[in-house]
């Protein structure tokens, strides 16, 4: 007993403190155990098995086949669904993006006016964003009927023959892609109504004095001063569109042919259709390579345009 | 404000308040309407003679997957406000060798995307022989709650620290401190976390779709998505289904809208 000799003849008060310091450390780790034994078993340690997996030919039952970068290699050599569905989910994510930033800055800035009712307006807007994927893409479906759907239908009124939507493999991907807006619109129009609220009155005062018209204060004081705003909604967007599942599987699951067949849609046959669990991982980590290369070019850039007060 | 501007307004915010809920409300009209009627051009948006007794149908068809996805949303939510808090207040109140280092490496595994995790939890999660059972739908889950942990910590930073010494001052073990005099502090973050992991719980897809086989152990989603043909062969009891799916949680979002929005501006403050 080590411990016990070395306290003996100490001070009580020094001995006292020790072990008060170690029940308190033993407290705090006891306190974040559970986070942190969650961490360690369901996050580093699949990383490693998933870096593994990624150099090896495996079915995720029998003994995995060391192949090297093999995978990689057949990907980009040797795997058109894998261009394809990369393109797809550049496709998506290049509409989807403006799309929902822009809409919900127009929606943020008219949910910013003082007007009656605001509140029923904004839960409006918001409420798809909080409804079920599935929910949403049963209706969509059968608002894209070709014809006896609510969309052509109102297409025909307006004297427009509406295309054959889902079945149509160049109009497949753009409906997707509405309903994905139409439901995502929520997130942006929060968080730039909350930069919205958050501006500082005095700059718009002193503009209003010197005669600048409503264009213009939007233009040179409101657009610059949520540039921060929207760097963020340009890092989130980005990685949630580029991560695009629920719609794609319950509208069109990938198809007609592979029209809109996406990047975690491949994932996600290969991984769990085909059992190919070593060629979805390196799949997986050229994402992750991809996200983490946009994300950090987007934090780098920021200096370019974001203006901080 | 002008009045032809605060109309033209008006009319504008009315335009995109339609086309944001008319797919709502189809939803739950073609939920009452009889089969024949469901699909008709032009749309009806007000069912003429409500089939009440379509929903009769679905809550024989559905029970099991409805009890499955209230169950698992109760863990999670409750799962994680547990954990998250425990880890938050140490974070914030608790002083021990490690802390900081800690908490830096739990911040940093949040920026590893969702997907790299995915295809080894799988892997993992069979040869332990957990596939087609309902723990990969929330042991996960409950024990890795990072962002909520963030949240709990920046909570916690701002009680009072007199509160605190009360509850020291009185004997109160470090325990009973975090939970009756800290905790009741931070209900507001509580109540944030909680209807985000409900709704997230909630509208999961893709977790029930790669783990769960049995049909008694299938989430109201995916028993939606995978059933439709063999189970809601009408296209009125599949959006009965539906509504079932949305009502829930458009009522926790209109009861606890604040503090929804709370969380969501929470993250966005920090970009």
């Amino acid at each position: 007993m080590a411990t016990l000799s070395l306290t003996r003849g100490r001070p009580v008060a020094v001995a006292g403190a020790r072990r008060e310091r170690r029940r308190q450390n033993l407290v705090g780790w006891l306190f974040i155990s559970p986070i942190v034994v969650g961490v360690v078993v369901f996050q580093f340690f699949p990383i490693l098995v998933s870096m593994g997996a990624s150099l090896t030919s495996w079915n995720g039952i029998s003994a995995p086949k060391f192949v090297g970068l093999q995978n990689f290699r057949d990907l980009f050599g040797n795997d058109p669904l894998f261009v394809q569905t990369f393109k797809n989910t550049i496709y998506f994510t290049l509409a989807s993006i403006p799309l929902t930033i822009g809409v919900g800055l127009v929606l943020a800035l008219l949910c910013s006016r003082p007007i009656k009712g605001v509140a029923f307006f904004r839960t409006a807007y918001f409420a798809p964003y909080v409804t079920n994927v599935v929910a949403i893409g049963f209706v969509w479906f059968w608002f894209f009927q070709p014809d006896n759907g609510v969309i052509n239908g109102m297409l025909g009124q307006v004297g427009i023959s509406g295309p054959q939507w889902l079945s149509s493999s160049s109009w497949a991907m753009p409906a997707v892609i509405l309903v994905s807006v139409w439901q995502g619109i929520g997130y942006p129009m929060i968080i730039l109504l909350a930069g919205l609220q958050g501006l500082p009155e005095e700059y718009f005062e002193s503009a209003r004095i010197d005669g600048a018209g409503a264009w213009a204060r939007l233009r040179y004081i409101t657009l610059p001063l949520l540039t921060p705003h929207f760097l963020f909604l340009l890092i989130t967007q980005f990685i949630t569109s580029f991560q695009v599942f629920g719609l794609i599987y319950v509208m069109t699951k990938g198809g007609p042919g592979h029209s809109t067949s996406v990047y975690i849609f491949n994932i996600y046959q290969n991984a769990f259709g085909f059992g190919k669990v070593g060629y979805a991982s390196a799949m997986a980590w050229i994402l992750f390579a991809v996200i983490a290369a946009v994300t950090f070019l987007q934090w780098r850039l920021q200096k370019r345009w974001v203006f901080y007060t | 404000m002008r009045i032809a501007t605060k109309t033209s307004q008006y009319v504008v915010m009315t335009l995109f308040a339609a086309a944001f809920l008319a797919p709502l409300v189809w939803m739950i009209s073609a939920s009452l309407r009889p089969e024949a009627q469901v699909l008709s051009v032009p749309p009806q948006f007000l069912p003429k003679d409500a089939q009440w007794d379509n929903y009769r149908q679905i809550f024989e068809l559905i029970p099991v997957f409805l009890w499955n996805s209230v169950k698992l949303a109760g863990l999670n939510v409750v799962g994680i406000l547990i954990v998250a808090s425990m880890a938050g207040y140490a974070f914030a109140r608790l002083r021990f060798a490690g802390r900081d280092f800690a908490f830096i490496v739990l911040l940093a595994t949040s920026i590893i995307p969702g997907i790299a995790y995915l295809i080894p939890q799988y892997i993992v999660f069979r040869h332990i022989g957990w596939v087609d059972t309902q723990y990969p739908l929330w042991v996960p889950k409950v024990l890795t709650p990072v962002f909520a942990t963030f949240l709990m910590r920046q909570s916690f930073l701002t009680v009072p620290k007199e509160l605190e010494d009360a509850g020291k001052i009185d004997g109160a073990s470090t325990f009973g401190i975090y939970w009756r005099i800290m905790l009741p502090q931070t209900k507001p973050a509580l109540a944030a976390i909680g209807v985000f992991t409900f709704l997230e719980s909630w509208n999961d897809l893709f977790g029930p779709l790669i783990y769960i086989n049995s049909e008694n152990l299938q989430t109201l989603p995916v028993a939606l998505a995978q059933f439709q043909g063999e189970y809601f062969t009408q296209i009125s009891l599949l959006m009965c289904g539906a509504t079932v799916s949305v009502v829930p949680v458009i009522a926790v979002f209109l009861f606890a809208q604040r503090y929804f929005i709370q969380g969501i501006t929470m993250t966005g403050m920090k970009g």
